[in-house]
């Protein structure tokens, strides 16, 4: 399993506040192979973000720190690597779809701007240049991509003049503006209403396809799971319980915590009309 | 769209302010006893010079005449006579007024300047040792007097080191003086007069740092609770993820959303920073409106009274249309919806 794009190996991270450490999580290791569709999922809690931070080296330290474990992306570790660079890769070559479209979008500037400010120290870092122009033209470049009708439009436009699926989208095109090769998503539109979030993840799922591209899929919502992926991991406590190819995974599930998430979880997709009112808040 | 009708409302609340304002000080002044005739004559004025004169003010008249007749005055821009200097108050606020507005607009000036990095600073550094100078200095700041701050500089600037005057506008017998804007400032530049500026900088130095120090403190208090907030947004921590540097997100990313509630702030305290100007120009002997104004109000010059306030009143409206104006420049849910949020 060494050959995956991105393998997690014995990840232990540890929180201390307050003079007090409380682990977190325990010896995770996960693969995702170059083009596979994985996904993460399990309860509120049980450390599916602390993960996904870990890999993007988002996490705080202090208060966090990393006990052990290994975190390989193309063979190298990203935890003993330069922090030069691991920021070549992060944000660039393994990009993030982040979760709240409406918080994760700064309010005061424009889409244009938030986006070629993000491509503009991408390509510093890579060392590669590009003209304002044609940043510009990448980012309606990528906001085509994402199926946008009018990005003209859009990438003149602040956050708040966007619908919720629209700056989600907007949220996918940022991940996609340097190519990367592997895309994680932590909970990518739960705050949207169902059938714009069912939306979304048939883009996600389409892009991903389309394009080649490794996704880990991080989620507490099993129906998303068989929608999106091809072989899953179950969380708890900070503990890989379960792992299997997710038909197989609703077919048999093992442990008796994976039982009890599938019966819990209502289908999303595919959905009657009548069970998509009954899921709506 | 929203903006303007946000804009135009808030024209017209002003508006209705300065009405209530007018009213309010009038039948104020009205109400202190002491006649402003015998004020004006003296005490050796006879009975009926001293009737003959409240006739001329037309102070014999019912209150709402009076009131009536100071309001057509105030549409025709003529704020009437004053009893003290018997020359028009237009005339002898238009002498001062430049001073002040100079004063005030180069205290904003350093509060702005000084706070909000201040700010900045502290929110970066939190909880560390800069952060504890940054609030050490804002609450020192914020609870000292500016009369006593003026006093302070006053002494340890002009009279134990000597390097730079306590008293006035520009040096005594100086060659220049301001003519289009009546700023000090600006008007040597326009001359092309270097050495006039510099004097005038030199001079206009102590006030504004007496004056500008409790609104730095807290301008620098706001921006850092403001940068501290942000910092802990969802779009603070995306740019983080997708590789922005550090000092873009900071200086462009948090600083821009967290500039409102002390532009607000500011707005706000320019009241009492118009108060306070009037302490610090009698410590200074600043020509503003402030030796002027408290003259009249002891010796029941009405007129020239309301002139004073209504000219700070417009003034206060004036700052505030600016900072609305600005508000919604720095940040574009106010401009497109005409409120945060
Ligand atoms: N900054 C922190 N300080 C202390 N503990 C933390 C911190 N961040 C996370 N934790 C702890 O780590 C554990 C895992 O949190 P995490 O956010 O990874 O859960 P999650 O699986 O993503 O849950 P959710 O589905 O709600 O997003 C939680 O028990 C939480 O208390
Ligand atoms: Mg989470």
């Amino acid at each position: 399993m060494s050959d995956a794009l991105l393998s997690v190996r014995d990840l232990s991270v540890e929180f201390t506040t307050y003079g007090r450490t409380q682990p977190v999580l325990h010896g995770v290791s996960l693969d995702v192979p170059a083009r596979s569709h994985v996904a993460l999922v399990g309860e509120s809690g049980s450390g599916k973000t602390v993960t996904m931070k870990s890999i993007m080296g988002l996490l705080h330290m202090p208060p966090a720190s990393i006990s052990s474990g290994a975190i390989l992306y193309d063979g190298r570790d990203l935890l003993t690597m330069p922090r030069r660079e691991r920021l070549k890769l992060t944000g660039t070559d393994m990009s993030m779809v982040f979760q709240d479209p409406m918080s994760s979008l700064n309010p005061v500037f424009t889409i244009a701007d938030q986006m070629s400010t993000i491509l503009k120290y991408a390509d510093r870092r890579l060392g590669r240049s590009r003209s304002r122009r044609e940043r510009m033209q990448r980012v309606l470049e990528v906001l085509a991509q994402v199926r946008m009708r009018e990005p003209e439009r859009v990438a003149r436009s602040y956050p708040i003049m966007l619908s919720g699926g629209m700056r989600q989208r907007v949220l996918i095109a940022m991940a996609l503006l340097s190519e990367p090769r592997l895309l994680i998503a932590d909970e990518p539109g739960t705050a949207l209403d169902v059938t714009t979030q069912a939306q979304i993840l048939k883009l996600l799922k389409d892009l991903v396809e389309e394009r080649g591209l490794a996704l880990l899929m991080i989620t507490h919502n099993l129906g998303v799971v068989r929608e999106t992926s091809d072989y899953v991991y179950v969380m708890h406590k900070g503990v890989v319980v379960e792992e299997a190819p997710t038909a197989e995974l609703f077919a048999a599930p093992k442990v008796a915590y994976t039982r009890a998430l599938i019966d819990a979880v209502p289908r999303l997709t595919g959905a009657r009309p009548a069970e998509r009112t009954e899921a709506a808040p | 769209m929203e903006f303007l009708r946000f804009l135009l409302r808030r024209v017209l609340w002003s508006l209705l302010v300065l009405v209530g304002l007018s009213m309010v000080i009038f039948i104020i002044a009205r109400a202190v006893p002491g006649d402003p005739a015998r004020m004006a004559l003296g005490p050796t004025a006879t009975q009926e010079q001293v009737a003959d004169l409240q006739k001329k003010l037309g102070l014999d008249r019912p209150i709402v005449e009076q009131y009536g007749l100071f309001v057509v005055g105030l549409a025709h821009g003529d704020l009437g006579r004053s009893l003290l200097t018997e020359r028009p108050v237009n005339d002898d606020i238009r002498d001062t007024f430049a001073a002040t507005l100079e004063l005030v607009l180069a205290t904003i000036f350093i509060a702005v300047v000084c706070g909000v990095p201040l700010g900045v600073v502290a929110a970066y550094w939190k909880d560390r040792w800069p952060d504890n100078a940054v609030r050490l200095v804002a609450i020192f700041s914020a609870v000292t007097p500016s009369f006593f701050l003026a006093l302070l500089l006053q002494i340890l600037a002009g009279y134990v080191l000597h390097i730079l005057p306590t008293t006035g506008r520009l040096p005594p017998n100086f060659d220049f003086a301001p003519g289009y804007t009546g700023l000090v400032l600006v008007d040597s530049i326009i001359a092309g007069r270097p050495d006039a500026f510099l004097e005038g900088l030199r001079y206009l130095l102590l006030p504004a740092i007496s004056l500008a120090a409790a609104t730095m403190g807290q301008m620098a208090r706001i921006t850092r609770s403001s940068m501290i907030d942000v910092s802990s947004q969802d779009y603070i921590e995306a740019s983080r993820a997708f590789g922005v540097p550090e000092w873009v997100r900071v200086c462009k990313y948090m600083l821009r959303p967290s500039f409102v509630p002390p532009l607000t702030i500011l707005g706000l305290e320019f009241a009492s920073l118009i108060g306070n100007a009037f302490v610090v120009e009698l410590v200074f002997a600043w020509p503003g409106m402030a030796a002027y104004g408290i003259r009249t109000i002891l010796q029941k010059d009405l007129n020239a009274v309301m002139g004073v306030v209504m000219v700070s009143g417009v003034f206060f409206v004036l700052v505030n249309l600016v900072i609305d104006l600005l508000v919604g420049l720095v940040d574009p849910r106010v401009r497109i919806r005409g409120s945060r949020q």
